[in-house]
């Protein structure tokens, strides 16, 4: 193992499975604690693995994660934190469910208008925490969570005074007009696994291509980096929060459309809801690599799936949700504390590398 | 008192001494930072470090204050052999730092931030502010310092806020105090009232040890002296014995180099041009960061500005290269008026930057030395394609770079953390030369770096200028100014103050520019 990138991409992963361990160990401590035995509910639980139902179900639950977690990833590369996933998903949501439901379009037209509908919208409620950021200097964290409760009301009440459609079926929850089939988007498998699943892999093929193949992508990462150096190579740190905001709100926009385009097909009040918070999970188990990102919102969607099991056999669905946010805790400690170690490491290597190639003077 | 010309012949007792270091050698990796150092501190003296930037002295006094340990060498205090660890035991063994750089928290009183830390509490832990304060009064009358210890922070200035850090070090029990360079952030009355409290600590018995690179302060206020040149102990000595002229030839060794005898001629072209720059500061309604400033750098030319650190040079370099916005004037590269081209565009019309703090603004240290060199690279047509980046060419171009420079490193893949100062500084250098640029800034480009990196640089230095490259030199270190440079200018206070011949020119002439005795404009 002589690649030293192959090597940091060992420790990355190695140090995700641990925090992912520890988390597994801790809820044992839990489970036994409450009496339950852990054991018997980790057979259950992963004992499902098996199941392509299940699995089938695991990559529906994660597809709006993939594209949640790319969405904080792009941000995290320029090192802002975007929060407001949740809030950027929620205005998209209803824009896109009012938008698709008022045009007539041939099907794959339609669903692609409503795509760029949710994107763009996503992208301008993102765009005003970036605007703060530059224009007044607004820490992004704290705008982007404001802006979440700004947009859970705003859209809340827009939808209950403007776009609320009359049942139709009867039925006591409330929805807007629903969207003509020419904007569903199509299912992989009846009913278990929407074809955004497609979308999601292809968000993430293109993140991993923008952020790490190109002169943009260089600029973001070396701006996120150290923003002294590259500012002094010209690149305009005010444009690149600018820019990597938009691009996160685009991709929030998009984290809601498995549930509007493949599933309801109209909005509702609870629609995707945590779907964009559970996305900053996801992008920090992953480290913000695709390739992690895909993994992280694999298992996570898996244990939303298979937690159903435990209920079967006694035990509260819930503890996945502990689990989850064990998951989270321990990765962000785990790896800052391999972080450290690996940069030891690395350094005493090179300086070891260097004094046997040296030759004594 | 008797002088001594000679450090290591005191006539005092060894147990009479307040601090006796002998033989402190620190290295670092690639770099020997110190080398065989003696000090000798009598108690109840200001003593003075003396020494250029880089000369070691700022990981010195690291060493004393337990910062970090030395590989060789003893540390004697007030007659007892000791080994700091920590700064802890430092401060247990009553030695105190002011730090250069306050360490203060704003929001917080005089008295809430001396005490902390260190808060005086009752048995249920509750901190007994009433102790604290008539502590701290009783510490203020003996400075002779006038404030009310309830006052916040923040509306302190900074002379009053230096008192305060002199404060938490004596509240803490420090009977020897260490003061980094006090007065590189205070004005003339400030630095006159700062020796006034130290004259006074002084005569209480206390022992001041003072960095400075300040002649003039060092000669009128200090008791004794020690030198230190490139990491090693070169004199000890007191103000009596020097004057500022062989006190300056200690600091930088007594022979100047040679304004090497060079075999190109200056170019005709002027590729740096900088007419009547004006430059408003910082704070709205404040003087001028930078007044009425003419350069220009033909090809083929090294151009020095000297002068202390602050006194304009990064805002000239930030306003050469379209980071700041000029209040007027004009700045043009090979005869192509800047204003408006953005910063990019002056890169890429063969601008070329390296800059004072390379861990701020060169290096990306996470990442792999391949990407560090490719930084502000992203519009070379040969490492890239169309909007993506050619890794290949990049790390191939970077391996170029490495071999080129010699820097010392594994490979290319390793980040720019694992490598030494020195190194790091050449893959900057490297970096910045690779691009073939017309006009080259370069601010402190061998700071901080061995001898060996330091004369591979200076080499490439010229060596581009040879053909044909035009460099601004900033730079503190007067060796490589007189060495290198084809003219001088001396920046002061915003200002050019004066235009030397490196042939001619002597560090008193440059010492009493760059501390803005002498002001006139002369040849």
């Amino acid at each position: 193992m002589k690649n030293p990138r192959l090597q940091r991409m060992l420790v990355t992963s190695a140090s995700s499975l641990l925090a992912v361990f520890v988390a597994l160990c801790i809820c044992a401590v839990i489970l036994l604690i409450t009496g339950k035995d852990p054991i018997e509910a980790y057979r259950t639980l992963f004992g499902a693995a098996g199941e392509t139902k299940v699995l089938q179900g695991a990559l529906n639950r994660a597809t709006p994660l993939m594209i949640s977690a790319a969405a904080v990833a792009i941000g995290f590369k320029m090192n802002l934190f975007n929060i407001g996933v949740e809030g950027q998903m929620r205005v998209a949501l209803l824009a896109t469910a009012v938008a698709g439901a008022a045009v007539d379009l041939p099907a794959p037209l339609h669903i692609l208008f409503c795509l760029v509908v949710a994107m763009a919208s996503g992208a301008i409620w993102a765009g005003i925490a970036g605007w703060l950021k530059v224009k007044r200097g607004v820490n992004e964290v704290i705008s982007t969570i404001m802006l979440n409760f700004v947009a859970l009301s705003l859209v809340a009440w827009a939808f209950d005074s403007f776009f609320r459609a009359e049942s139709t079926t009867g039925s006591l929850l409330v929805k807007t007009k629903e969207l003509p089939t020419s904007a569903w988007f199509p299912d992989i498998v009846d009913r278990r696994l929407n074809g955004m699943f497609f979308v999601a892999i292809l968000v993430l093929v293109l993140f991993y291509v923008l952020v790490w193949k190109t002169k943009f992508g260089f600029q973001l990462r070396a701006s996120g980096a150290n923003a002294g150096a590259s500012r002094v190579t010209g690149v305009n740190p005010k444009r690149m929060v600018m820019i990597s905001m938009l691009l996160s709100g685009a991709l929030a926009g998009l984290v809601g459309m498995r549930a509007l385009l493949g599933d309801v097909h109209a909005y509702q009040n609870n629609l995707a809801e945590q779907q964009g918070f559970n996305g900053i999970a996801v992008a920090l188990l992953g480290r913000n690599h695709p390739l992690g990102i895909f993994i992280s919102a694999l298992l996570f969607g898996y244990l939303g799936e298979a937690s159903g099991r435990l209920q079967l056999i006694d035990i509260p669905k819930e503890i996945t949700t502990i689990m989850t946010g064990i998951i989270v805790l321990a990765v962000v400690i785990i790896n800052e504390a391999v972080k450290r170690w690996d940069d030891r490491r690395i350094q005493h290597k090179a300086a070891l590398a260097l004094e046997s190639a040296a030759v004594p003077a | 008192m008797t002088g001594q010309s000679q450090f290591g012949q005191s006539h005092l007792g060894q147990s009479q001494l307040a601090v006796e270091l002998h033989g402190i050698t620190k290295r670092f990796p690639g770099v020997i930072a110190n080398h065989d150092i003696e000090l000798l501190v009598r108690p109840g003296t200001i003593h003075a470090i003396v020494g250029e930037n880089g000369a070691g002295k700022s990981t010195l006094m690291k060493t004393l204050y337990g910062m970090h340990q030395p590989d060789e060498g003893t540390i004697t205090v007030n007659g007892t052999l000791v080994q700091f660890k920590t700064p802890t035991d430092a401060i247990a063994a009553g030695i105190g730092m002011v730090h250069q750089h306050f360490m203060l928290a704003d929001n917080l009183t005089i008295t809430e931030n001396i005490i902390l830390g260190a808060e005086p509490v009752d048995h249920r832990g509750r901190i007994n502010f009433k102790e604290a304060r008539d502590r701290i009064e009783a510490l203020m009358t003996s400075l002779g310092a006038t404030f009310n210890p309830d006052t916040n922070v923040s509306e302190l200035g900074v002379g009053q806020r230096q008192r305060v850090e002199i404060l938490k070090v004596l509240y803490r029990g420090a009977k020897i105090l260490i003061l980094d360079e006090p007065t590189a952030v205070l004005v003339p009355q400030e630095v006159e009232e700062l020796f006034t409290t130290l004259k006074r600590l002084v005569a209480d018995g206390a022992t001041v040890i003072f960095i400075s690179h300040k002649l003039d302060e060092v000669l009128a206020y200090c008791d004794e002296i020690t030198v230190i040149r490139q990491g090693t102990s070169v004199a000890h000595t007191e103000p009596s014995q020097v004057t500022r002229r062989s006190l300056a030839e200690l600091m930088v060794g007594s022979d100047l180099p040679d304004p090497s005898g060079r075999e190109t001629k200056v170019g005709d072209d002027v590729r740096l041009q900088v007419t009547g720059l004006n430059l408003a500061g910082d704070i709205a309604g404040a003087k001028l960061a930078l007044e009425d400033i003419n350069v220009a750098v033909h090809a083929g030319e090294i151009v020095g500005i000297a002068g202390v650190e602050g006194n304009g040079q990064f805002e000239l370099c930030e306003s050469i290269l379209g980071l700041r916005t000029i209040l007027s004037g004009s700045i043009s590269v090979c005869g192509q008026e800047l204003s408006h081209t953005e910063t990019r565009e002056r890169i890429n019309m063969g601008l070329s930057y390296i800059p004072f703090d390379r861990h701020r603004e060169g290096l990306l240290l996470d990442a792999p030395l391949w990407e560090n060199t490719f930084l502000g690279r992203e519009e070379n047509a040969g490492l890239t394609n169309g909007p993506f980046i050619s890794r290949n060419k990049i790390e191939a171009d970077c391996r170029t770079i490495i071999d080129r420079f010699g820097v010392l490193t594994p490979s290319e893949q390793v980040p720019a953390f694992a490598l030494s100062g020195g190194n790091q500084q050449k893959l900057v250098v490297g970096r910045e030369m690779a691009g073939h640029p017309k006009i080259l800034l370069a601010a402190h480009p061998t700071r901080g770096v061995d001898v060996g990196a330091q004369a591979a640089i200076w080499d490439e230095l010229r060596h581009a200028r040879d053909n044909g490259l035009g460099v601004l030199l900033i730079s503190a270190d007067l060796e490589e100014l007189i060495g290198l440079s084809d003219r001088i200018l001396v920046m002061f206070d915003g200002r050019v103050t004066a235009h030397l011949n490196p042939a001619t020119a002597t560090p008193e002439m440059l010492g009493t520019y760059m501390t803005g005795e002498e002001q006139g404009v002369d040849g």
